[in-house]
């Protein structure tokens, strides 16, 4: 039931003993071949040998989103660059994407991680897995592929969307494991519904889901829909990307890679380390990765750590369900999405105003996004159909700009909240609990 | 030839078009006709008002979005078919119409029809052609 018991099932003073080695190891790459953590530790007097204990890290400033946006696309790199041999980005909407590199020992890595995951939710090498997430720069296809392959089992590299021919696969090979984000997981429930198709006549077990937030709701309506346990799993591009952390099948929390990843939970306002039980803004450092070594990365995900060993076994240091992000940043459809970038996609269109508000809300299962725009006298018109046009170029103009599919509401001038200093751009009604 | 109607943008929100109407009357601003084209979300107020100069400065005083722009107005008989033979033109040239609303006024026995048309130009020329008269800013003032 381990796929690397060792590592999964060590004790406190083993972990700390490993885990402080790997820190100080990667400080020490990082210092000495990234101009960035050179000039940053410079900055503050700070020597690698200065980190003598794992309290020690508390020292090391943190790293940021900007930070890598500035090094795109490969300025953070600790290794000669013929040794990277696979990338991936964020989407890189909001101006240029943060880009994370990885040698073999990095994919391996991945492969790892994912694959104490699969194992974790009861995978067997036998096992068909149905890869739904995205494949390409993001990091959902490719990360949970290097782990069928780590593991030895059938991956379908199906990628996301074309449902009914993802319900053929199911049907006809019989994949055990569905991995893809929760939302497309709930869509896909109901289209087997729809299509009448018998739960019997699919072989489901397991489904993996991530890279956005979802609810118990949601889980139980997956897994009734598709016959399946569903595990949370937790990663981002900027740290390797899904695997950092993932669920056991007990549910309860995502058992953190912690000889891998190092989590601390910082509070976001003063950058001050909380204790573990304590809410705050997760923070990972990795410990093994050699292409692009990441220092104290401030994830902006609120969550907190569970330290007592699970009831599966592992000690590994768990996560709750992160409850929301410390920033403005949305994921809606597991889709990052800045008001900066509705901002910009607004005031691409002629006569539109800056004044907007951005209404989120889960009616159902799936996100649902108002985009609510002051009308100006250019905008407006005596005519149904030009009006139907305005509204039309907005929500195109956002689409191509985030990606995402919105509504948009004119509403008469000076009608949404104005605030003094920052503005309430965003209405997020969505509840994760 | 044509006359100028009023849009204004309405939210659909509770008391919006009372809003809207209240600021005429406070104005002394007569409406002579109006429509209302809606979707869920919001409604544009089309009037024919006694004073639009008046009428657009009250209400932009007032927050709202106003438009002027031209409107046909006709006269049909207010009778069964009495609209027809005028769509007719407009099939025959094949001139698309946006929108149409019409009213009644006590002091004629024929209906007023507020119109607009795709290609206002053609259309005008159409009427004049088939010798419809188009009413003018002073004949709906004797309305």
């Amino acid at each position: 039931m381990f796929w690397n018991e060792k590592a999964e099932c060590m004790n406190k003073e083993e972990k700390e003993k490993i885990q402080l080695e790997r820190l100080q190891k990667t400080v020490k790459l990082a210092y000495e071949n990234v101009e960035f953590y050179k000039k940053r530790f410079d900055e503050i007097g700070l020597k690698p040998e200065d980190i003598k204990t794992l309290k020690d890290i508390e020292k090391i400033p943190f790293t940021t989103k900007s930070d890598l946006r500035e090094a795109y696309p490969l300025g953070l790199l600790a290794v000669p660059r013929e040794e990277i041999v696979e990338v991936h980005a964020s989407s890189g909407t909001t101006g240029k994407p943060t880009v994370t590199a990885y040698t073999q020992n990095d994919l391996d890595i991945w492969g790892e991680c994912i694959a104490r995951g699969l194992k974790m939710a009861g995978a067997k090498k036998e096992y068909i897995i149905q890869n739904a997430y995205g494949y390409g720069l993001f990091t959902g296809g490719f990360g949970i592929h290097h782990g069928g392959n780590r593991m030895g089992a059938i991956t379908i590299p199906i990628s996301a969307g074309n449902t009914q021919r993802q319900l053929d696969t199911m049907v006809d090979f019989q994949s055990e494991i569905l991995t893809c984000t929760p939302s497309y997981a709930a869509y896909l429930g109901e289209s087997r519904e729809k299509a009448g198709i018998p739960l019997e006549d699919i072989n489901l077990k397991i489904g993996i889901h991530g890279a956005e937030m979802w609810t118990s709701e949601l889980r139980n309506r997956i897994e009734t829909s598709l016959g399946i346990k569903t595990h949370n799993i937790y990663g981002l591009t900027e740290v390797m990307g899904p695997g950092v952390a993932q669920e056991c099948k007990q549910q309860n929390g995502m058992h953190i890679q912690d000889d891998h990843f190092y989590p601390e939970i910082i509070d976001s306002e003063t950058g001050e380390t909380l204790d573990y039980g304590e809410n705050g803004e997760l923070v990972l450092t990795s410990l093994t990765k050699t292409g692009m070594p990441i220092l104290r990365f401030r994830t902006k995900d609120l969550t907190s750590l569970i330290g007592e060993k699970c009831e599966c076994g592992r000690t590994t240091v768990r996560m709750t369900r992160i409850t929301g992000r410390s920033d403005d940043m949305l994921k809606i459809k597991g889709v990052m999405v800045f008001p900066s970038q509705i901002e910009k996609a607004l005031l691409k269109v002629h006569g539109v105003t800056p004044n907007y508000l951005i209404h989120v809300t889960r009616p159902d299962i799936l996100d649902e996004v108002e985009v609510k725009v002051e009308a100006s006298k250019e905008l407006f018109s005596d005519e149904m159909k030009e009006m139907e046009r305005v509204e039309k170029q907005i929500q195109s103009s956002i689409r191509s700009e985030t990606g995402l599919r919105v509504d948009v509401t004119l509403c008469e001038p000076e009608s949404l909240p104005r605030s003094e200093g920052k503005a309430v751009r965003v209405i997020d009604e969505r509840e994760f609990e | 030839m044509t006359v100028k109607q009023i849009s204004i943008f309405v939210e659909n929100k509770e008391g919006r078009i009372k809003k809207a109407i209240d600021t005429l009357a406070k104005e002394n601003i007569n409406i002579r006709a109006l429509s209302i084209a809606d979707t869920t979300k919001y409604g544009i107020l089309r009037l024919i008002v006694s004073d639009n100069e008046k009428a657009i400065e009250a209400l932009e005083n007032d927050g709202f979005i106003v438009k002027e722009n031209e409107v046909i107005l006709l006269s049909v008989p207010d009778e069964p078919n009495g609209l027809n033979s005028t769509l007719a033109v407009f099939d025959e040239t094949g001139i698309n119409l946006e929108y149409l609303y019409a009213f009644v006024s006590s002091k004629t026995d024929k209906a007023i029809v507020v119109m607009r048309l795709e290609n206002m130009e053609k259309a005008i020329n159409a009427l004049n052609k088939n010798n419809i008269k188009i009413l003018d800013t002073q004949d709906i003032k004797d309305l």
